[in-house]
């Protein structure tokens, strides 16, 4: 990533950059602290898989998050890029998560119809997105817009997300700058 | 016996005797040895980090985006290294470590100050952004135009000849403009402008009558092979390292050529102490190094030293040299070394949508985008602040990480990202700082980095001429986004620490007096005539082009100098 993409991701991802790249802004961390509250048990790693298929899940062309193993990217990432205070708030996402489906639906997540999942993420997506508008920029993330950012930057980084569902091209050997689009081509994957 | 081991020493002198000495491998670095082996000499080149090979050690340039375990960000356990770094858009995971470790080599922030190095061979070369612009006469005569600090020793028609001998080795793409403000160089094939910038680029034309340029930016990618590199496949990882050589490196262009002479001896984990000062001779003999592996001291011996180190450790290796007859170091009787301190300011601009254009796109990544070239104070224009600025930007369609609006989650989500979103463009604008005796850089000696050597302090900041310039940097970009009809405008100012425009400059200036300056017009030190400083350290203004292509040209002109000095018995 050259300085001018890096900026225009800042500038246009204002309110929505990537958290990792987020924090980082916010200056250096002299200790490495791995938050006690993370618990990446293989039935929170299932859990998150399945948080991750419901934002992306398959469809006709090209397979869901579960493929790019997204429980998996995100213990990575957060356990390894995230600091300390994000974390926390990732690990208690899982249960508030799961409050939220209690309170909705008297079940868990992991029990929910595909429906019933679909539609609680869309409004705890409406709720996330609302408190980030309204939050001060230093203020704690809701838990929601860390899962969601990062299953869209697992999945469209992923294998099957950059070559199934986008374009990828490793090494495309020219430039050119200005060529036919028509609606239903995809978009490049970088 | 007496006689065996001044035998031994010399032999051992001779062994460590050459005709000149590099201290550093980076951009301006591999432009002296290259020129100085080609010219019959013998080179030491002296490397603080250890080797970095062409291909060989670029480790992550075949990897796709998946294989790297974080997918591109760099852990808090790598950015623990790397403090200063944290702090920047640097922190990536494919290239952190090619940069300093920032606690081995600390310094200290008297004002807040990002200093973004690379102490490996190559230096910033492999890092580099490959943006290079020639200067003109209004940069060479501002000072003196404007009764600020000093003039520039030499002008535009000194250097245009070495800037042809660098761009026709180096290879830079770009578009003949006819342009006096940013002449024109010996180009390579243009790269393309995406649709959008066309027209952009269209509007602002008509709309200020021909007096404001968006151009194609001028870079050191190959967009034709040249000898024994291939050209620019288009990837847009440069800074990883170019398996195919596509752009300007030491790896991949100057250190072949020195490389192929056999004139040349490279030693890595070298850093150089001291220039070592013959008070008699009133030259240096040679430089000294503290080996960085096994903590040992050894001399080298030459006739003629570049010193090559960037900017501020030119500066630093001057200040610890020479400090019995001028305890602030050689180069110091002007009392300006280490003063000065320039860089662009950046980080400030706009960005915005753009209706239409949904049936067009673009094939391949450009490393390279759009610049928008200085207008202001020029050619009867007046602003209340001196110099100017130009804006680095692009136009392309948003991917992934945009929001889709009406939906969140699920399937009619995810293929709405498969396409690509609406057209944005976005630009910072890149000004000229002003050069200030007080923003400047000391020794602290109260500090030791790893090796127990005194660090430098950074005392810098912005003044008033360079913020009033950022209210307008900010301004004029709304102002041309707006009259070329792009949306939704968002201006930002990020704010500006010294050393992040990473253009860091001016701390050993040349000038036309030794009282008021540390280099004369052919970069020698005026206390030193076989020294010679040709990297950033010598700027005398800072312009708002980035400066590397001016390094290389300076290096070359200096290094073609010498040699002839040599030849005459001068030095
Ligand atoms: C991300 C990035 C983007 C950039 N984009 C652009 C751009 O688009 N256009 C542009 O013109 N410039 C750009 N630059 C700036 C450019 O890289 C520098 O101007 C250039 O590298 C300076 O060359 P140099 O030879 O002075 O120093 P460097 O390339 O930094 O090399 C200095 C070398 O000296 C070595 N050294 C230091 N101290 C000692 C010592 N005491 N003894 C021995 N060796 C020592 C270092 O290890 C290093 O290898 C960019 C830089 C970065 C990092
Ligand atoms: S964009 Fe060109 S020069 Fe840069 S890494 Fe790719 S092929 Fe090499």
């Amino acid at each position: 990533m050259n300085r001018r993409e890096a900026l225009s991701s800042v500038a246009l991802l204002l309110g929505g950059t990537i958290i990792g790249a987020d924090i980082f802004l916010s200056g250096c961390k002299s200790d490495v602290k791995i938050s006690s509250a993370l618990d990446f048990s293989p039935e929170n790693i299932a859990f998150l898989d399945e948080v991750g298929e419901t934002i992306l899940p398959t469809t006709a062309g090209s397979p869901g998050a579960k493929a790019a193993q997204i429980g998996q990217f995100m213990k990575t990432i957060v356990t390894d890029c995230y600091e300390e205070k994000d974390q926390k708030i990732f690990a208690e996402g899982i249960g508030k998560l799961n409050a939220a489906s209690k309170t909705k639906y008297d079940k868990v997540f992991m029990e929910l119809g595909a429906d019933q999942k679909h539609d609680l993420l869309v409004a705890i997506d409406k709720e996330a997105k609302d408190y980030q508008k309204t939050k001060k920029p230093e203020g704690p993330n809701h838990y929601f817009t860390l899962m969601k950012q990062l299953t869209l930057w697992g999945y469209f980084t992923s294998k099957p997300g950059a070559t199934q569902a986008l374009r990828y091209v490793a090494v495309p050997g020219r430039y050119e700058g200005c060529i036919p689009y028509k609606k239903g081509d995809k978009a490049w994957a970088t | 016996m007496p006689g065996d081991t001044l035998n031994i020493n010399n032999k051992a002198t001779a062994q460590h005797t050459y005709d000149a000495i590099v201290i550093g491998s980076g951009i301006s670095g591999g432009w002296a040895a290259k020129e100085l082996t080609e010219k019959g000499l013998k080179v030491l080149m002296l490397e603080r980090g250890r080797n970095f090979e062409h291909i060989k050690d670029y480790k992550s340039a075949s990897k796709d985006p998946w294989d790297f375990e974080h997918h591109g960000q760099a852990t808090q356990e790598e950015l623990k290294r790397h403090p200063i770094i944290a702090r920047t858009w640097g922190k990536s995971e494919p290239i952190i470590d090619y940069w300093a470790n920032d606690v081995d080599a600390p310094y200290t922030e008297i004002k807040p100050f990002k200093w973004w190095r690379s102490y490996q061979f190559g230096g910033r070369s492999i890092l580099w952004g490959r943006q290079s612009y020639r200067w003109s006469d209004f940069d060479f005569d501002a000072n003196k135009k404007d009764g600020w600090a000093i003039d520039w020793p030499i002008r535009y028609k000194d250097l245009s000849p070495w800037y042809d001998h660098v761009e026709k080795f180096i290879g830079v793409n770009g578009s003949r403009e006819n342009l006096p403000q940013l002449p024109d160089g010996h180009f390579l094939p243009a790269m393309d402008m995406t649709c959008v910038e066309k027209d952009v680029a269209a509007r602002i034309k008509e709309k200020y009558k021909g007096s404001r340029h968006m151009i194609i930016g001028r870079s050191a990618n190959l967009t034709a092979p040249i000898a024994g590199r291939t050209q620019c496949q288009f990837r847009n990882r440069c800074w990883e390292g170019c398996p195919f050589g596509g752009y300007f490196s030491t790896q991949s262009s100057t250190f072949p050529a020195a490389n192929a002479t056999g004139n040349l001896t490279v030693r890595p984990f070298s850093i150089v102490t001291k220039i070592i000062y013959d008070k008699d001779s009133k030259k240096a003999k040679g430089v000294e190094i503290l080996d960085a592996e096994n903590n040992q001291t050894y001399q080298y011996f030459s006739k003629i030293v570049f010193v090559n180190a960037s900017a501020l450790n030119s500066a630093w290796v001057l200040m610890n040299s020479a400090t019995d007859v001028w305890p602030d170091g050689l180069g110091s009787s002007s009392g300006e070394l280490g003063h000065n301190i320039m860089d662009h300011h950046y980080n400030c601009g706009a960005s915005g949508t753009v209706d239409g254009y949904e049936d067009k796109y673009y094939y391949g990544r450009r490393p390279n985008g759009v610049y928008v070239v200085r207008f202001a104070n020029l050619f009867g224009d007046k602003r209340d602040y001196l110099r100017g600025f130009g804006y680095q930007g692009g136009a392309s369609r948003e991917g992934w990480s945009r929001s889709v609006a009406e939906l969140s989650v699920g399937a009619g989500f995810k293929e709405a990202l498969t396409e690509p979103g609406q057209w944005t463009m976005g630009m910072t604008a890149f000004g000229e700082i002003l050069p200030h005796h007080e923003n400047k850089i000391t020794l602290d000696k109260t500090k030791k980095d790893k090796w127990g050597l005194p660090v430098l302090a950074m005392d810098a900041e912005l003044k008033d001429n360079e913020l009033k310039m950022r209210k307008d940097m900010v301004s004029e970009a709304k102002a041309m986004f707006e009259s070329s009809g792009i949306k939704n405008i968002n201006t930002w100012d990020g704010g500006h620490q010294i050393g992040d425009g990473i253009h860091e400059m001016g701390t050993a200036r040349m000038g036309r007096d030794p009282k008021t300056s540390v280099l004369n017009e052919h970069n020698q030190v005026w206390d030193a005539k076989n020294v010679f400083v040709t990297d950033g350290a010598c700027m005398t203004s800072a312009a708002c082009q980035n400066p590397s292509l001016t390094y290389m040209a300076l290096t070359a002109r200096a290094a073609n100098f010498s040699v002839e000095e040599l030849k005459k018995g001068n030095i």
